[in-house]
């Protein structure tokens, strides 16, 4: 191919007159609306502006993207892009902190250029929200990426500014972009955008100015949350109770922090007694593992929460606290007008039948025929309204057969689970402490209610049984780990399964 | 009532000449078509295009006094039949759909009416719905041209030049009595600019007047022999006087200078990419002017071969730009070109993919290649050896979730698909073939109900295989949208005919919702200018369906359950037709709140309800939300440390709507849900009684705490 020999060329230095503003928003958030304020913004500064977007189906809560391009109006109109183009974006907008990562991955931020605006608030996807364990994508990685991808970075709960000032997130975006500076426009001139489009102005304009102080303020630090608050509450309630508490308390801080939380949790689920138990349960880890504070803490964390099984008493107690309604009056805002509560019970006879004394539990298992006419008398959803004496009494009352748990077949059951489990991991710390701080924790996946807490049982026993096979191995604890977190990834089970296989097939 | 309200826009559409128009693609589109004097308009809605029916349905006062006809026809097949007015008579016609399923589904009126030919402009608005947030299969429209031959604009996307085409477009159609077809992609419908105005202009004749005075002429009929007099006349005649009217007319543009040794061919959708890649190499100034000869195809089928070959002559290389595939306009220039004999470098899919769209970077990728190919030393001194390589940033790829569309917030379709999950769970898994529309979002997780789907109004249709019934029924799921675009025939009436031993759900959310709320005819709200409230049902029992369960509240989960439990198991082996109705939640909301406020602000009495989710009471197994997948209804992590898992929690956009607590009811999950009426404006009796409860209340609660230790709440 004989190849032409022309000189190179350098683009037209009025290029670099065109801002290319991208926003990539989650449907539903309003990315019209701010698209709308910059293009105003722009048209009334004496520039020619262009903006499209791609809305279609994205609207239902799919990742949308707007894109913007303006530069000074001269005798004619330029021609403008109709998409970003990576490495080729000013300002992008990111209304949601994944969709920063959405922009940096598909290369909308870079150093010599970018000014990042984006909000650290999550809309979590429903892949992130489904999953039976934790699988919220991590931020830090994003955090990282945008710090090093940006030019200038703009980083902060743009949505939460604006939830407080009684507007949505678009006011925030816009006051944070009118303080970053990154537009040759005078401030007055955003709000004048605002104004003209006649809409909830004033609370738009209390986000906008509440975003815009934060923006100049300049330090790009994005916020966190703070780290968990590990520091035990005080507690309140009779004197001859708070002095036993004392003394359990004092004994527990010297075992761990964790230990004084899951003393307090056992306390606030049962009485001083059953902490006393707590410590106990926990004393024997700490006698045989003296030094391993990761067995400690294990220990300490899960065994509380085994002790505080989720039965009707402690939803009941738990409905008809204090703190619960004034808590509910705080999140619905409804100050002094009246609230109706509304609560979603669905027993099943086997949750009553375990509420029975132990030995009549026990002899109404025994008769599946009885036990199933009990069921079909009492297995329905059931609306109880908490706000009215009727409902509120029901539950309170419930909540008071607290003093006669111990002797119910369902507390029976729990501590029989308990100690099987705990001796279980006690003699694998003998061996192999780290393997049993890992079983210890199989502990979390013991949860919910009626079949989804037969199903955590389910799992739980397969890994219990699955971590049999892999005892004496130099990666136990690697294996009892993975064991878990496959149970947690699925609800069938069918990751676990997988993993069982796998290791059936080296233990065998 | 659609979701997007034009009502103050559409006030735009009365500027006259002088005036200048702001706004949107789509408005721009609605203001040509009216200083054309178009005498009617219709179309069906579809991203895209779904705002220019909007546009057309808020301006019907104006319409009127106009004397244009608009029709929001039953389907796109419909509204390319509508076409069939400009045949034997002298009167503009425009109709608007979604391309290219649009296209297909209007295939049968399209060939027609190109066979016939027309006499007054006949112009098709394709929205083609290519590439990024495209929600369609990925094909292209050009074929349905190219098979009936009738014509197509491509303009350049900035609102002047889409407002010529329309012009264009009428004047091309009567010069060559064939249909034209107008494309405008995605992103130019909703692009912004100005353009100047003309006035509108009242169609010659219109509509009404010809409907007094009938014409007919047989040789237009579209039967031997006079069908193949058609195809000689498109060959003969209608190609030639098209192909000499945009030639005459100049309806292709030239930018940049007469000679090179390079040059592009792009259509005229993909104008402003080229540019741009061009203004990054240092080929185009902010303004366009580019040094590299540039053919832009604004009439993208047929061809000019003389203004291609004149082009061409005397280039060494010239790039074909043209997005999609297959790459029909190279082809056709490959042809041309060895039919001339001429010795050019032709490149187009050999430096663009075949597939995909041609993004920013895809265009600035291939414009380099074809560079480097052929002249090597345009390139920016930068690009040919790069310096500085681009900064580590971590790969996100894996962190960054995808996130598809799904149900809105209360979507009274969530609980349908709640319901069914739960007769699954009992009766094993089915064969479910599901339908275009909202609901085809069940197909995704949490759901993932429904396998396939095969096109509008087609998802009974689709399991017709399956119709003879068996162990297990087959179920399909269709939308009141797709139901009376086509699905009362081609689904229902199949099933009825054929004896089908399964079951069919129609989910009537009183609108064509996923279009953006238009009213159809099952719609209940009061439409002055439409007949709605016309019942599925009644449609249903019409054709012959005999086992029909209406229910009238989605949100109940457990009822939803029963009745798929029910059609499942029945002994009855003819067609069973579930209609579960609620009203969608997004026009509900636009339709309900602003009253609610206002009574509110008058001082009446209102409960507004929410979810909430006591945190201590969930356990963070996230099974309720297994059955949702509701944006309202999310995880947080808690500040307890004795805790792992995120639990979950509602958020202040929950609308109330009941699917929380019914799922947890129906499906025995976690008592850790509870509904919160906030009661506004209350009665002086339910002050008084509130403050009553609330002292027992109290008392009961003090009574407690002084028996027993309580700690502040860990987790705040």
């Amino acid at each position: 191919m004989n190849a032409l020999t022309l000189p190179a060329r350098s683009p037209d230095e009025k290029l670099q007159s065109i801002i290319k503003i991208a926003i990539l928003a989650v449907g539903g958030q309003g990315g019209g609306v701010l698209t709308g304020w910059i293009e105003s913004l722009a048209r009334a500064q004496g520039y020619a502006a262009q903006a499209t977007s791609v809305a279609g189906v994205a609207q239902r809560t799919g990742a949308t993207i707007y894109y913007i391009e303006m530069a000074p109006m001269g005798d004619s109109m330029p021609v403008f892009s109709l998409a970003p183009t990576s490495g080729d974006v000013d300002i992008m907008i990111a209304a949601e902190l994944m969709e920063a990562g959405r922009a940096i991955l598909r290369g909308f931020v870079t150093p010599d250029r970018t000014t990042l605006i984006a909000s650290t608030h999550r809309a979590l996807a429903v892949s992130e929200k489904m999953v039976p364990g934790d699988g919220i994508a991590n931020p830090d990685e994003v955090f990282e990426a945008a710090r090093l991808a940006s030019d200038q970075l703009i980083m902060f709960d743009l949505d939460r500014m604006a939830a407080e000032n009684g507007s949505v997130i678009s006011s925030s975006l816009f006051g944070a972009l009118a303080g970053s500076g990154a537009l040759p426009f005078p401030r007055a001139a955003f709000e004048d955008a605002i104004r003209a489009s006649g809409k909830g102005v004033e609370a738009s304009l209390r986000a906008f100015d509440a975003a815009f102080a934060r923006a100049q303020s300049g330090s790009d630090a994005p916020e966190t949350a703070a780290p968990p608050s590990s520091r035990p509450a005080a507690p309140r309630g009779p004197k001859a109770q708070l002095q036993a508490w004392q003394r359990l308390e004092e004994e527990a801080q010297r075992l761990s922090t964790m230990a004084v939380l899951g003393l307090q949790k056992t306390v606030a689920f049962q009485d001083v007694d059953y902490g006393r138990e707590y410590l106990d349960r926990l004393r024997q880890f700490h006698d045989l593992c003296p030094e391993d504070a990761a067995l400690q803490e294990a220990a300490a964390k899960y065994i509380a929460n085994a002790m505080c099984y989720d039965d009707i008493i402690r939803v009941a107690d738990l409905k008809t606290r204090r703190a619960r309604f004034e808590r509910i009056t705080q999140e619905m805002k409804s100050g002094q007008s009246p609230l109706h509560l509304t609560e979603f019970f669905h027993p099943r006879g086997e949750e009553i039948i375990s509420l029975l004394p132990a030995g009549l539990g026990r002899w109404i298992e025994a008769r599946p025929r009885l036990a199933a006419w009990i069921d079909r008398r009492l297995n329905r959803g059931r609306r109880v309204r908490t706000h009215r004496l009727s409902g509120f009494v029901l539950l309170y009352a419930l909540g008071g057969l607290r003093r006669l748990r111990r002797k119910s077949l369902r507390h029976a059951q729990e501590q029989a689970h308990l100690d099987a489990w705990q001796a279980a991991c006690l003699d694998l710390a003998q061996r192999d402490a780290r393997a049993a701080t890992e079983l210890l924790a199989c502990r979390r996946l013991v949860k919910g209610y009626s079949d989804t807490h037969a199903r955590g049982l389910s799992k739980f026993a397969r890994v219990m049984t699955a971590a049999k096979l892999v005892d004496g191995r130099a990666d136990a604890a690697d294996w009892i780990a993975r064991l878990r977190e496959a149970a947690l990834r699925d609800e069938e089970g069918s990751e676990l399964e997988g993993a069982i296989k796998t290791i059936q097939s080296f233990a065998s | 009532m659609a979701e997007r309200s034009f009502k103050k826009e559409v006030e735009h559409l009365r500027a006259g000449a002088g005036e200048t128009f702001t706004g949107e693609g789509i408005l721009a589109l609605t203001k040509a078509l009216l200083e054309n004097g178009v005498g009617y308009v219709g179309g069906y809605q579809g991203a895209p295009i779904s705002h220019l029916m909007d546009v057309l349905a808020d301006a019907q006062e104006l319409l009127g006094e106009l004397d244009v006809r608009f029709e929001a026809n039953a389907s796109e097949a419909a509204a390319a039949a509508m076409l069939a007015a400009s045949v034997h008579y002298p009167i503009r016609g425009a109709v608007t759909f979604k391309g290219s399923v649009g296209v297909n589904v209007a295939s049968d009126a399209l060939a027609n009416l190109s066979s016939s030919g027309v006499t007054g402009g006949a112009l098709v608005i394709v929205g083609e719905d290519y590439g990024e947030g495209s929600s369609i299969m990925q094909e292209r429209s050009h074929a349905f041209a190219m098979k009936s031959q009738f014509w197509l604009l491509d303009p350049r996307p900035n609102l002047p030049s889409i407002v010529k085409s329309v012009g264009d477009g009428f004047e091309l159609s009567e010069a060559s009595n064939t249909p034209v077809m107008l494309m405008v992609r995605i992103r130019g419908c909703h692009v912004t600019g100005s353009f100047e105005c003309s006035d509108n202009q009242r169609p010659a004749l219109t509509v009404r007047d010809a409907l007094s005075n009938p014409q007919k002429d047989w040789n237009r009929v579209v039967l031997p022999p006079m069908s193949f007099a058609h195809e000689q006349d498109k060959i003969n005649n209608r190609w030639p006087n098209a192909v000499k009217h945009i030639r005459d007319k100049g309806l292709n543009e030239f930018f940049g200078p007469k000679e090179g040794e390079l040059g592009i061919i792009c259509q005229g959708g993909m104008y402003n990419g080229v540019i741009r890649a061009l203004q990054r190499l240092g080929l185009a100034d902010l303004h366009g002017n580019t040094e590299i000869p540039l053919y832009c195809l604004n009439v993208t089928y047929p061809l000019v071969d003389d203004e291609v070959l004149s082009f061409v002559a005397g280039k060494k290389a010239v790039l074909m730009v043209e997005e999609g595939q297959p790459e029909f306009i190279e082809q056709s220039l490959s042809t041309l070109l060895l039919r001339a004999d001429l010795k050019v470098k032709l490149h187009g899919k050999d430096v663009f993919p075949m597939a995909g769209e041609y993004t920013g970077q895809v265009m600035f990728d291939s414009i380099s290649e074809f560079l480097r190919l052929n002249a090597p030393g345009l390139l920016p001194d930068k690009m040919r050896a790069p310096n500085q390589p681009p900064p580590e940033i971590p790969d996100l790829s894996k962190t960054v979730p995808i996130r598809p569309p799904g149900f809105c917030t209360g979507c009274p379709e969530r609980p349908i698909f709640a319901g069914l999950k739960l007769a699954q769970e009992e009766l094993g898994t089915h064969q479910i073939s599901a339908d275009i529309g909202c609901h085809l979002f069940a197909a995704l997780p949490p759901f993932e109900i429904g396998g396939a789907t095969m096109g509008y109004g087609l998802g009974p249709a689709s399991n017709a295989a399956f119709d003879g019934g068996g162990k297990r029924r087959a179920i399909s799921i269709i939308g009141d949208g797709g139901f009376w675009h086509n699905g009362l025939s081609s689904s229902i009436g199949n099933m009825v005919f054929n004896k089908s031993d399964s079951v069919a759900v129609i989910v009537d959310n009183y609108y064509s919702a996923a279009t953006g709320g238009q009213d159809i005819l099952s719609s209940r709200a009061d439409n002055p200018t439409k007949s709605t409230q016309n019942p599925i049902p009644k449609a249903l029992r019409g054709v012959g369906v005999e086992w029909v369960r209406h229910i009238d509240h989605t949100y109940d989960v457990g009822r939803m359950r029963d009745v798929f439990r029910e059609a499942l198991t029945t002994d009855y082996d003819g067609p069973k037709v579930i209609v579960a109705s609620s009203e969608c939640m997004l026009n509900r909301q636009r339709r309900e709140k602003p009253l609610r406020n206002k009574a509110i602000k008058d001082g009446q009495r209102v409960e507004i309800p929410r979810f909430g989710v006591d945190e201590d009471i969930c356990t963070g197994d996230h099974a309720c939300i297994r059955l949702s997948g509701c944006p309202s209804l999310s995880v947080k992590h808690l500040d307890d440390p004795l805790r792992d898992d995120p639990v979950a929690a509602i958020d202040h956009t929950c609308v109330g709507c009941g699917n929380c607590g019914e799922v947890a009811d129906a499906a025995v999950l976690c008592p850790s849900f509870y509904r919160a009426d906030v009661v506004h404006n209350p009665t002086g009796f339910e002050r008084w009684w509130r403050g009553v409860s609330l002292s027992v209340i109290s008392w009961l609660q003090s009574r407690r705490e002084a028996r027993r230790l309580t700690f502040m709440e860990l987790s705040s």
